[in-house]
């Protein structure tokens, strides 16, 4: 076994009574106080709220329009501008997913349809959002650009069969992601 | 080893039939005439192959098992050869790879397969092969199984230099019955035309085209309709020939594989079972040379649907009265009724028929559980159909040589038992694992005259619904268990799936019904907690299995008697060799 020594900041007497540090931090509180006393606190400014407290006052407030653009929410299935399924049920998701949230039941493409080159769609797509933990493994492993984390973050299941999202529930929540994969063009 | 006195290692070698061949800088003996290939991967060095199947005749067409291989310098006339301190003469390494899987080792032979001349090869291969392949990995069944992948991962490169456009060929073509072909993902090694040729005997299938157009089709008019066609979808190291039955039902990363034998034949076929969570997906043949080589059947092989199937009997059913409806029941309560039950029956009229697809384990407990209530009507259903020549023999339980051996019955005396239960001398009747409406030929109308039909069965029958009590037991995927081929072969069944809903394994309800039932057999059966330790006591009990354990069984199984019967199969593998 290798030690390794750790080093420990030095406190000076100031930060071991560290009634200094105390007093600064109830100086931050009051001036929040203050700032919503008189109606300008930090939600007014961010959240578009009333300027009363630090926080967004939800659910009366959504964080709908102030979400960064890289927030990850819910998965959900996406077709391509064709409307094709863009998902071959590969289950690759499936394996990855450390969750074990989602679940397919691989299926066939019918032979006539304008995407049979690529012969295989998921029959069931099921994805337990109680399972779910927002990783985005998903997303990450799909060869196919399928599956993406989308912005969605309001999940109230009542029960936890209402928890378990079907393939429709998954593709209405993904919509129609831009940009062609040329792959299973009945041409290529 | 230095002095000339001694004797030089190729002597050694020589005395034993072998040579002396040295692998990636280490000396090792091979007997004459190994592949290279294989002797490589006896030693656990591992050589891609594609073309190459042991069992098929050797193509050396696809060039992926590319070696570096040197050999002594030729001596000029006259000269004697020099050796040095360990008794081996130079290598000369020759300038280019030789392919492993069609040349044989040779004494003082040196062969390299990390170095860059076979690196290089193997990379510029896979270029090539790839060159025109579908990027169909995310929907094609052989990913993760598929040598292509393999070998690309470990020895390909990460980029296509090849800009044109690929040469389209046929896909998801249906060549068979049981078979489908995508010609775009076939590396043309012919693995699939040298089976049906040599192994099955008919010619089938072949290569069209010419160049980058080369593609497998079957020849005009033919299909693969042979009931070893699926044996084409195994060996093709790609995802060309892929199983209908198989076809996008799950990844073969989820499946987990059970080394086991087939039941459908006395054969007992080395098998793999591959399930998931519960369900059965697959079986795939396991190499066995005495047993099956290679290979298996199709209508084996696909039948697996039965064990998911909704005909499965879950829990006990129990007819509370004449006439009433069967009604689910627990477990412990209705094995206490039945054990009352026998514990009353006329033992004279009573009669035990068994199905010879039953363990060695379960014979033995029945055996003994008619000997407890002292009943000497007891037989077997036989049970025959076409041999094909091939795997498939003409006795079509898995297991009459293992009911001959410990219960010494082999189904002539089901003829009285018929006619005892026609004329009224048989009141109470045990059936175990088998629809005795149908080979055993009882009709049904003779099963409802019975005081008594107790049945233990995995599925709905028409015996179990004319039972009084049903003990739902289990299919050969869901148990432990030991049966002798009709080769005299031992072999074990190894359990694949739990037991279904509150189905029980037959021997442990045979296990049940026998301490239920009282008498002395406490000493022996009731100590067995399972069949590994059942078999241990029938080791003790019979000659045949003198010696054998479950351990010693292995999963390749041991010859434990003589029958006189062989496997076609087999006998023609080895006469070829
Ligand atoms: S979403 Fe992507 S990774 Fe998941 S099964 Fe479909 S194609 Fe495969
Ligand atoms: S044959 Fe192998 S490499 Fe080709 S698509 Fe199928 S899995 Fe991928
Ligand atoms: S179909 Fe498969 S087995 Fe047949 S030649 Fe092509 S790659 Fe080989
Ligand atoms: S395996 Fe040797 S050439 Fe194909």
């Amino acid at each position: 076994m290798a030690y390794i020594p750790v080093k420990r900041p030095k406190f000076s007497i100031l930060d071991r009574i560290y009634v200094v540090e105390l007093v600064r931090g109830l100086g931050i509180t009051l001036k929040h106080l203050v700032l919503s006393l008189l109606g300008k606190s930090r939600s007014k400014k961010d959240f578009n709220g009333a300027g009363i407290g630090a926080c967004m006052p939800f659910p009366e407030q959504r964080w709908d329009d102030h979400l960064p653009s890289y927030y990850r929410g819910a998965p959900a299935l996406v077709r391509g501008e064709d409307g094709r399924e863009r998902c071959v049920s590969c289950q690759l998701c499936e394996f990855i997913c450390p969750a074990r949230a989602i679940r397919v039941v691989p299926g066939s493409v019918a032979p006539g349809s304008s995407c049979s080159k690529q012969e295989k769609a998921p029959a069931e797509f099921e994805i337990d959002m109680l399972r779910c933990i927002y990783c985005g493994m998903c997303q990450e492993v799909c060869p196919e650009q399928a599956i993406f984390l989308s912005q969605q973050y309001l999940i109230t299941p009542t029960d936890r069969k209402q928890a378990v999202r079907n393939k429709e529930q998954l593709y209405r929540l993904g919509g129609i992601r831009k940009g062609l994969i040329h792959k299973w063009n009945q041409f290529k | 080893m230095s002095s000339q006195q001694e004797q030089l290692p190729k002597d050694a070698a020589a005395a034993e039939g072998k040579v002396n061949v040295q692998i990636n800088g280490k000396w090792y003996r091979f007997p004459k005439g190994t592949r290279i290939a294989d002797a490589c991967n006896s030693v656990g060095i591992h050589v891609p192959c594609f073309c190459y199947h042991p069992k098929l005749s050797v193509a050396g067409s696809c060039r992926m098992c590319l070696v570096e291989q040197g050999m002594p310098p030729r001596l000029a006339p006259g000269a004697t050869p020099t050796y040095n301190d360990d008794g081996y003469q130079t290598i000369q390494w020759m300038p280019r790879a030789v392919v492993a899987c069609a040349n044989t080792v040779a004494e003082n032979m040196g062969i390299r397969t990390d170095g860059t001349v076979c690196r290089e090869a193997r990379r510029a291969v896979l270029e090539f092969l790839l060159t025109n392949h579908p990027l169909d990995c995310p929907i094609c069944d052989q990913a993760g199984e598929c040598k292509l992948q393999e070998y690309t991962a470990d020895y390909g490169q990460p980029s296509h230099r090849f800009t044109e456009a690929k040469i389209k060929k046929g896909k998801n073509i249906s060549i068979g019955p049981r078979v489908n072909l995508d010609q775009e993902r076939c590396v043309l090694c012919r693995r699939c035309v040298r089976f049906m040729k040599e192994i099955v005997g008919e010619e089938i299938l072949g290569v069209v085209g010419r160049g980058g157009h080369n593609a497998i089709a079957c020849f005009p008019g033919k299909t693969l309709d042979s009931n070893y066609s699926m044996n084409v979808v195994d060996i093709c190291p790609v995802g060309a020939m892929t199983s209908k039955d198989f076809r996008f039902k799950m990844r073969v990363w989820f499946l987990k594989s059970t080394p086991t034998i087939d039941t459908n034949c006395g054969t007992g076929t080395n098998i793999f079972i591959w399930s998931r969570e519960q369900q059965i997906y697959r079986i795939t043949p396991r190499q066995n040379d005495a047993v099956n080589s290679c290979w298996m059947p199709d209508n084996h092989r696909l039948n697996y649907k039965y064990i998911n199937s909704e005909k499965r009997i879950l829990t006990p059913l129990v007819k509370t009265d004449v006439g009433a409806p069967q009604r689910p029941g627990a477990w412990e309560p209705t094995l206490r009724a039945v054990s009352e039950q026998l514990r009353r029956c006329n033992p004279k009229q009573t009669a035990i028929i068994v199905s010879a697809r039953l363990t060695n384990e379960e014979l033995y407990l029945a055996g003994n559980l008619a000997q407890l209530l002292g009943i000497s009507q007891l037989d077997i259903v036989p049970r025959s159909g076409e041999p094909d020549g091939m795997l498939i023999c003409a006795d079509r339980n898995p297991n009459t040589t293992g009911a001959k051996l410990i219960l010494d019955k082999d189904g002539r005396t089901l003829d009285d038992i018929r006619l005892g239960i026609k004329n009224g001398k048989i009141r109470h009747l045990i059936v175990i694992g088998e629809d005795v409406t149908a080979e055993a030929a009882i009709p049904e109308s003779h099963l409802s005259k019975l005081d008594y039909l107790l049945v233990i069965d995995h599925s709905e029958t028409a015996t179990t619904r004319a039972a009084d009590v049903v003990l739902p037991g289990v299919t050969f995927a869901e148990k432990y268990g030991t049966m002798v081929n009709i080769t005299g072969r031992l072999q074990r069944l190894n359990k694949a799936i739990e037991p279904l809903g509150a189905s029980r394994a037959d021997w442990d309800i045979l296990r049940s019904l026998l301490q239920g039932s009282g008498g002395d057999m406490s000493l022996l059966t009731a100590r067995a907690q399972s069949p590994m330790e059942i078999l241990d006591e029938i080791a003790a009990q019979f000659p045949a299995f003198k010696g054998v354990s479950w351990a010693a069984v292995g999963n390749s199984g041991i010859p434990i008697t003589e029958t006189g019967e062989t496997i076609p199969l087999i006998e023609r593998e080895q006469t070829k060799q």
